[in-house]
This record gives structure tokens, C-alpha cells and sequence, in this order.
């Protein structure tokens, strides 16, 4: 299966600041690559390379073929992209914005006008066609900023942060669209920063920290290579929580975590879940919850990096303080 | 939001092109000057801001200062009207660098700089839109001062002359506003820009009082000021007078600032994209 972005140590410095620090990327064709990261990983940085927007420092890629430095008109011809921030004209309705786009894709008047019409009624945004985009809220200067960037049907949509600041139920819609568009055919790399969205959209999560990644895989693969699932176990009784703490520490091998009455470790061997059960019958204990599940990225993203997502900042002062 | 149609089903044409041909560039740049121009429809401000304002300074200087400048209203609008039209390009000038700058704050360039473009078309477009709203305003200011008496002393040619010099100084000026603009932190710098550094090039000038009324050290600096030079030499063609020194002068003005500031501007551009 052929490649539609190949990444290969792609390094970018500001000043003191490395945001790339050697990243490799492969997206198959037709896939969804999840890009997943802290605030301040190198995600943007590194869409932006491969949008032809920045050039690298060092290392080269490749979208559709095409290197994004020396081939980048090639590259403009296949690729949408929505930035973390949205890049619309607020002074231009939002028909003129989409036929804005249009024209400059060399569509007819009647075409780009007709697309545009197209996209603003997919995107919920037909009643706000005809006012200044500066009157949009948030999620609407979002919506039609992505649709600016499917004017032109392109073959590869790279999404930065795309679900930032949405609320759940837009969220959800978001997540719909890059499934359809994906339906289609579509090769889309996404940046997020939610465990949860990369694991419901991607084929391949690619997990970035500092300018670097630091793993790869399909979500599955991800966890498994953690080794980590998790087993969790809630008695019916407060008064059971330290046998079930006793227990469970003794078969799982480690110290279990506790919150409230549930009780949770890592374990690497499935096949102890019937040995928990036989003990905690044995010792008369009555469970409410018995589970064995894959453990969540959030909990990878942990042992991935030794600080949860997120908390970079507060790992970089540590660091600090270590130097 | 469900997506069927917004599809794309049809890959990329497989013979793309590795640039951008000129007559398709000059399409773009039609395109993005339409862009800059149509948005006047939604911020009906900005073309008072450069018709009532131009009119207002028209009024105020021919029945405030006029009489006791000139004499007579009549007479000093002859004057200072060839002058105001050379002020007032010089500050819509500021429209190429507030909409680049706000272009590059608001990140539509990056949007831009995605798309399948000449490199040239975005700065191109702004320009030749720059040069429409100039054109319309030397139009208006005519046809105002026409109104309240100001009579053209030359030919058509000469006036056309006139007009034409007053752009291609137009086009050169932009220059500097396009570095003002790539180098502004917000639209509003660059506008501030424009107010300070320009209201005192355009007073010290002749554009309002003849030169023979100011003290001897600064009408050394108002002699090589192009916007005396360019006052002047539209004075010429408009009402009558010398013109070969101050066409001469303007052009090489103008020459002078597009070398400098063309090059400056360029690289200012590329290194905050
Ligand atoms: N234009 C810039 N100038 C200086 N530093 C930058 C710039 N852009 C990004 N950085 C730095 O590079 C690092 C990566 O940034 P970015 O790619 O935006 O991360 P992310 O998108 O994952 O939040 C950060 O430390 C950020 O501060
Ligand atoms: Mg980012």
C-alpha cells in the first residue's frame, strides 16, 4: 500500500526552541493518521511543513509524491487544510469567502458558486451565507473554514486540532464528516490532543512529544505494546475493599489503585481473571463490577512519556529544576 | 453535517503543473483584488475613510486657510487641490499594508499560501486594488474641487499625465507600506504609522503654503521633499507652470523608493511567512 505523506526526520528550530526534533511520518493512502500530542508538542510545526507552509530545517517529506519543499506547487494542488485557528476573511461574507477559494482554484463563476452553496448548506451555515464572517461565532467561523479548505475536493485534509474548543455535540458531527470524507477516499492527518479522538477516528496514531515520536501504531497495537490491561474490580461493600485490595494485589503482582470502592491494576495475563473470581468467592466477597479492559491512551500516554498529556509545561520546570 | 456530497471522489488531476502560467496568475490577481474591493460593501467606513476624509481636508484648507493663505478661496484651491490629491494617495497607500498585515495576523495568507498560486498574485492583487480605490479618489477629489471652483489650466493630456505620475508614484509608495505591513505587529500599527510618518512629510511640503513662507533651513528640506516635487509637477500639468524639473524629480523618487524599499519588503515578507 502506497504512502500519501512520508515524513523523515524532519527538524525545525526557532531560536533556542527545537519544535521538530527529527519527526518520521508514514500516512497510507486513504487512512487517518492521528497525530497525537501535548499542547507545544510539534504538532502544528509539523502539519505546517507538510502544508508547504514552513520549510525544514532538515530531514525532507513527501505528499502525494511530491516533496513539500522543492515540488510545493504540486503539493498546494492536492491539499486542504483546516489551521488550529481559523483562517477566514472577516471581512467577507461566507459565500464570498468559499467563492473566493473557488476562483482561485480556477473553478467557473457558476461552478464555485454552486460549490460554495454546496458547502454552506452541508455545513449548516446557509442562514449566515450573506453576513460579514466577522459576525460568526467560534464554531462558525470553525465550520467555514473547513469548508474553505474542501473547496477543492482535495485528495489529502490536514486537520489541526480540529475539535479544539468544540462542544460535544459539534464534536461529534466533526468526527461524522472526517468519517464520510474518509469514506471517500480521503487521506486525512489530524493533530489532537484528545486520547479519546484519536483513538475513535485514527487507523494510526502517531504519538509526539517534544519534537519528537515517540510511538506509533494502530490504537490497538498501541496498547498492546504497553503490554497494559487493566482489571478492575468493584465489591458491593465497603467493608470488602481491603480484601479485594489484598487480592488483586496478590495476583496482578503490583499495588492496586483505588478510588472509592473500585479497585484497578495492570495485568499482563488474561487468563487470571477466573483465579480473582475463585478467591473473592472463596472469601464470600460480592462484586458489583468485574472488568478486564484495554487500558485508555490517556494511560499509555503515561507510560509513553512519564507525564500525562497535557502537562508538559510542568515536566519542562522539573527538568528545570533537575539541570 | 452528514457529508455525502462533500466528497472527493476526484483525486488530484494526475498532469499537475509545477507552476503557475502568467495569464493564470493575472486571473488570481484579479480575483484577490475583486476580494479587497467587494469587502468595502460590508465596511462602508473605509470608503468614507478615503472619500469624506479627502473632501473634508479639501473643504477645510480652501475656506479656513484659503483667504488668508491665497487671497481668495478660488485661487488657493488652484493651489493646494493638485497638492491634496498627492497627500491623500499617499495615505491610501496605508490600505496595501493594514490589509496585508491583517491578512498575516488573521492567518488568510497562510490559507492563501496553501492554495495552488502565483507567488506573486497575493501581493499583486492587493496592489491592483490599491490602485482602483487611487484612481477613484483622484476622480472624486477632481470632481469635488471642480464643484467648488477649481479649473483645470492645461489639456486632458496633461491632466491624464497628471493622474497617471500621481499612480506609478502610487505603486512605488506602496512598497513601503507593504514593509510597514509585514513588519506591523496589528493593522492598527500600520495605520499609526501612517499618521505619524506621514502627516509631517505631506506639511512639510507645498502642498498647502508656498514654499517662499517658511524659514530658510526648512525650505532646504522641503526642496528635495518628493511630495513637493510630485505637488509640484501635478501642479504643472493641471493648472500650468514648470513641469520637465518636477516630473523628472517624482520619477526618480519613485524609482529610488521602489529600489530600496522593493527588495526590503521582499525579504521582510519572506522571512515572516
Ligand atoms: N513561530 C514560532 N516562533 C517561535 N517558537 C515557536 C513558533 N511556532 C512554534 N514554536 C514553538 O515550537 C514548539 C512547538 O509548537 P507547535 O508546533 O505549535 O506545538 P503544538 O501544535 O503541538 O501545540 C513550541 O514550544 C512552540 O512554542
Ligand atoms: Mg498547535
Amino acid at each position: 500500500m502506497d504512502h500519501a505523506i512520508r515524513a523523515e526526520g524532519l527538524v525545525k528550530r526557532y531560536g533556542e526552541t527545537t519544535a521538530l526534533d527529527g519527526v518520521d511520518l508514514a500516512v497510507r493512502t486513504g487512512t487517518v493518521l492521528g497525530l497525537l500530542g501535548p499542547n507545544g508538542a510539534g504538532k502544528t510545526t509539523a502539519v505546517r511543513v507538510l502544508a508547504t507552509l514552513l520549510q525544514p530545517d532538515a530531514g525532507h517529506a513527501t505528499v502525494g509524491g511530491y516533496d513539500v519543499v522543492r515540488d510545493a506547487h504540486r503539493v498546494r494542488q492536492l491539499i486542504g487544510l483546516t489551521g488550529q485557528y481559523a483562517s477566514v476573511d472577516e471581512a467577507l461574507t461566507g459565500t464570498e469567502n468559499l467563492l473566493l477559494i473557488g476562483r482561485l482554484l480556477g473553478m467557473s463563476r457558476r461552478a464555485a458558486k454552486a460549490r460554495a452553496r454546496e458547502l454552506l448548506a452541508r455545513f449548516q451555515l446557509e442562514d449566515a451565507a450573506s453576513r460579514a464572517a466577522k459576525t460568526y461565532s467560534g464554531g462558525m467561523r470553525r465550520r467555514l473554514d473547513l469548508a474553505a479548505s474542501l473547496v477543492g475536493r482535495p485528495a489529502l485534509l490536514y486537520l489541526d486540532e480540529p475539535t479544539t474548543g468544540l462542544d460535544p455535540r459539534s464534536r461529534l458531527e466533526l468526527w461524522g464528516l472526517v468519517r464520510s470524507l474518509v469514506a471517500d477516499g480521503v487521506t486525512v492527518l489530524l493533530t489532537t490532543q484528545y486520547l479519546e479522538e484519536a483513538d475513535q477516528l485514527a487507523d494510526e496514531i502517531a504519538v509526539i512529544d517534544e519534537g519528537r515520536v515517540i510511538a506509533t501504531g494502530a490504537p490497538d497495537e498501541l496498547k498492546a505494546k504497553i503490554g497494559a490491561r487493566c482489571l478492575a474490580v468493584r465489591p458491593a461493600d465497603d467493608a470488602d475493599v481491603p480484601a479485594v485490595i489484598s487480592v488483586v494485589g496478590e495476583l496482578a503482582g503490583v499495588a492496586p489503585e483505588v478510588e472509592g470502592r473500585l479497585v484497578t491494576a495492570p495485568v499482563t495475563d488474561s487468563a487470571l481473571l477466573p483465579a480473582v473470581v475463585r478467591r473473592l468467592d472463596d472469601a464470600g466477597v460480592v462484586i458489583t463490577e468485574l472488568a478486564l479492559r484495554n487500558s485508555s491512551l490517556n494511560e499509555v500516554f503515561l507510560s509513553l512519556t512519564g507525564h500525562p498529556a497535557g502537562e508538559t509545561e510542568q515536566a519542562d520546570d522539573t527538568e528545570g529544576v533537575l539541570v | 453535517m452528514t457529508a455525502a456530497s462533500v466528497t472527493a471522489n476526484a483525486p488530484a488531476t494526475p498532469e499537475s503543473a509545477a507552476r503557475v502560467g502568467p495569464i493564470e496568475g493575472l486571473r488570481q490577481t484579479a480575483t484577490l483584488a475583486w476580494r479587497t474591493l467587494v469587502q468595502i460593501k460590508h465596511n462602508p467606513w473605509e470608503l468614507g475613510d478615503f472619500s469624506f476624509q479627502p473632501i473634508m481636508f479639501v473643504l477645510l484648507f480652501t475656506y479656513v486657510f484659503g483667504g488668508a493663505i491665497s487671497g481668495s478661496t478660488g485661487a488657493y484651491l488652484t493651489f493646494a487641490l493638485p497638492g491634496i490629491i498627492v497627500m491623500n494617495m499617499l495615505f491610501v497607500t496605508m490600505y496595501v499594508g493594514m490589509g496585508l498585515n491583517t491578512d498575516l495576523t488573521k492567518g488568510v495568507f497562510d490559507r492563501l499560501r496553501t492554495l495552488p498560486l502565483a507567488r506573486w498574485a497575493p501581493l499583486a492583487g492587493r496592489i491592483t486594488a490599491d490602485l482602483v480605490k487611487q484612481a477613484w479618489s483622484i476622480v472624486l477629489l477632481l470632481g469635488v474641487g471642480a464643484i467648488l471652483g477649481f479649473r483645470i489650466g492645461t489639456s486632458v493630456v496633461e491632466l491624464l499625465a497628471a493622474v497617471g505620475l500621481i499612480l506609478v508614484f502610487a505603486l512605488a509608495f506602496s512598497w513601503v507600506s507593504v514593509l510597514v505591513g509585514v513588519l506591523a505587529a496589528d493593522p492598527e500599527k500600520v495605520q499609526i504609522f501612517g499618521m505619524t510618518a506621514l502627516f509631517p512629510i505631506t506639511f512639510v511640503s507645498n502642498v498647502f503654503v508656498p514654499i517662499e513662507t517658511m524659514p530658510g533651513w526648512l525650505q532646504a528640506f522641503v526642496n528635495v521633499n518628493p511630495v513637493t516635487l510630485l505637488a509640484d509637477a501635478s501642479r504643472g500639468l493641471m493648472v500650468g507652470g514648470p513641469v520637465a524639473g518636477p516630473v523628472i524629480g517624482s520619477l526618480l523618487w519613485a524609482t529610488a523608493i521602489a529600489a530600496v524599499f522593493g527588495p526590503v519588503s521582499v525579504w521582510a515578507f519572506k522571512r515572516r511567512v
